[in-house]
């Protein structure tokens, strides 16, 4: 345990800038998004991820993640979310390894679509213009986006989420200060 | 780690002062040692619930205006503080003094030249305002027996 860390600088313009900088990402899957003040979360959190789940993560939303104990506290700190015991059963799902299966997240219901998790998984770098080729609601062609470091097969598991709509799982990738969105409409082919 | 009871202790003292009272006696005890704030000191409502009678049903009595801190030291010891009112200043001083009150080596100093002086100056304004109201007490037993 290296003790808690400071989260924003200024709580309230900082959460609510990530936030815009959230739905923007969201609105235009695959763009990608720089935040502009990040917090200094507990390794192995990056910047980008621990901003989004400050801004997103509240007490009514449970939270897994794969961060250790130090990244844990600090989330329970700062967000006062609580801190669900298996991926199944939390809102919010923070990654910075292998995540568990998309399938294996809630989904939410056809009555409630808006229930289901969101994942926020930490990968390496992020980039624009090369990789996979995104198309759906929000991108007007193509949106092309180069993801280093996604997890093996992720392309087969988000295939399987997309043909659950409206029901299915939203993801949020960060990487050091940017943010991109695979929201789950979004259809991915490798480039 | 000082055991929960002397924690509260000095948190409730700390609670009671104001930033005027805790910088006057800060001035004559050891530097407290720098920090950084994890989070505020900022001011929020804070909803106070009540029982009928002590096991009624629980209600909403009302909200109250609170200001909270929490400060970190150089050795990862947090200090918190919740204080009544608006009073950031006392809040900030209150969250450092409990991080440094854990501190056994820092403790016995600081009890002694901040905490026990708050202590006895809360507790004689206390009973200056029991004696005031007790002067002006009828005794409704003393009416009876003059009749």
């Amino acid at each position: 345990m290296t003790g808690l860390l400071p989260g924003f600088a200024d709580p309230v313009v900082d959460a609510q800038s990530t936030f815009r900088a959230v739905l923007e990402a969201m609105a235009r899957p695959g763009r990608v998004q720089r935040l502009p003040a990040p917090p200094a979360p507990p390794a192995p959190l990056s910047p980008a991820a621990g901003a989004v789940l400050l801004a997103l993560a509240d007490g009514e939303t449970p939270l897994w993640l794969d961060a250790g104990a130090d990244a844990s506290e600090w989330a329970r700190f700062h967000a006062g979310c609580p801190v669900a015991a298996d991926a199944g059963g939390a809102e919010f799902v923070l990654a910075v390894g292998t995540p568990p299966a998309l399938s294996a997240l809630e989904a939410g219901t056809d009555e409630d679509p808006h229930r289901s998790a969101t994942l926020i998984l930490q990968v390496a770098a992020l980039e624009e213009g090369t990789g996979w080729r995104l198309t759906g609601p929000g991108i007007e062609h193509e949106h092309r986006l180069h993801v280093t470091g996604a997890p093996d097969g992720f392309l087969a598991q988000w295939a399987a989420n997309r043909a659950l709509s409206p029901r299915g799982v939203d993801v949020i990738l960060c990487a050091g200060d940017r943010v991109a969105a695979l929201p789950r409409g979004t259809s991915i082919k490798e480039g | 780690m000082a055991d929960n009871s002397q924690r509260q202790h000095w948190m409730s003292i700390l609670a009671k002062s104001n930033a005027a009272a805790i910088e006057a006696r800060l001035a004559d005890a050891p530097a407290l040692p720098s920090h950084t704030r994890l989070r505020g000191p900022e001011t929020g409502l804070v909803m106070v619930r009540g029982r009928a009678g002590g096991d009624g049903a629980p209600f909403n009595l009302g909200e109250m205006t609170v200001t909270r801190c929490a400060v970190r030291l150089a050795d990862g010891t947090v200090g918190h503080a919740y204080l009544a009112g608006r009073d950031a200043r006392a809040a900030e001083l209150a969250a450092a003094l409990d991080a440094a009150l854990q501190d056994p080596a820092r403790r016995p100093a600081l009890m002694a030249s901040v905490i026990e002086p708050l202590a006895a100056a809360q507790s004689e304004a206390r009973e200056r305002e029991a004696r005031r109201a007790a002067a002006t007490r009828v005794r409704f037993l003393a009416m009876e027996t003059t009749r």
